[in-house]
């Protein structure tokens, strides 16, 4: 076994875990820290597959900005930790548990026929998945996409402000 | 790992997501069971990426990213406009446009 094959096998156990605990806990602030842990291992995993630039990004857009934005949220509305764990009662949620995992086996036959059809990763250069080759390709191929991305940012920024803004005295 | 690894791992971890949707009573966990499940596409993605031995997929996962902060920003922007009408986070409780 390779290094990168123990590291990816860790990575992956590390996020399976961790997304199940943000689904278990009852504490919205613990389910956010696992939901870090969780984007930690997809970036260990990006990192297996060679993709250097999007696991950075990965640490510090979504571990980063977006979890600190999160918990920013979670302790700001500090809602009371529920009693029920989940919505439905044991039933329900044995049911859905089964569902998943009925689903899950599913989506597995169909992915294993992807084995029998090579199943091998193309052999790539050292270059493969720097910041250097995506930007060469977001600024050329992608162009148009990257500035609708930015324009998508903007209009989320100035809803969010008038989403989140305080109702003036008149209006209250 | 070999790609049917990656691609197994990434549909149980769209499944554990949707599980939290469907469960959690909490919005906010429930928002956090939307971002496990892009991140479970973007591992996909990724992975069929490095199986081409193309780009492309990478960028698109750049692009899920984007999407998914604009999301977080709008959809907490909700949840705050919300706790202040209703005191409360529970999608029980909140069900105004029920019928």
């Amino acid at each position: 076994m390779s290094l990168d094959t123990i590291l990816a096998s860790a990575a992956s156990i590390a996020a399976i875990f961790s997304a199940l605990m943000v689904i278990w806990q009852r504490n919205a602030v613990i389910s956010a820290l696992f939901l870090v842990l969780n984007l930690g291992s997809v970036a260990v995993l990006f990192l297996t597959l060679g993709g250097e630039f999007l696991a950075a990004v990965q640490v510090i857009v979504y571990a980063g900005a977006i979890m600190v934005l999160f918990l920013f949220v979670i302790t700001l509305l500090n809602p009371a930790p529920l009693k029920e764990r989940f919505a439905s009662g044991p039933v329900m949620t044995g049911l859905t548990f089964a569902l998943g995992v009925l689903f899950v086996a599913a989506l597995m036959r169909g992915i294993m026929s992807l084995a029998g059809a090579g199943g091998v990763m193309a052999s790539v250069g050292e270059e493969y998945g720097s910041a250097r080759s995506i930007g060469e390709l977001l600024f050329t191929a992608y162009l148009y996409p990257f500035e609708l991305a930015g324009v998508l940012l903007m209009v989320a920024m100035v809803g969010a402000v008038v989403l989140a803004r305080r109702q003036t005295a008149g209006e209250d | 790992m070999p790609l049917v690894a990656y691609i197994g791992l990434s549909a149980i971890l769209f499944v554990i997501g949707v599980m939290g949707v469907l469960l959690k009573r909490n919005a906010l966990t429930i928002f956090m069971s939307i971002e496990l499940m892009l991140n479970a596409v973007n591992v996909a993605l990724a992975a069929f990426a490095r199986h081409h031995g193309g780009l492309d997929g990478q960028i698109f996962v750049f692009f899920v990213m984007t999407v998914a902060a604009a999301e977080a920003a709008v959809g907490l922007a909700i949840f705050i406009a919300i706790f202040r009408l209703k005191k409360t986070t529970d999608v029980t409780e909140i069900n105004l446009m029920r019928w």
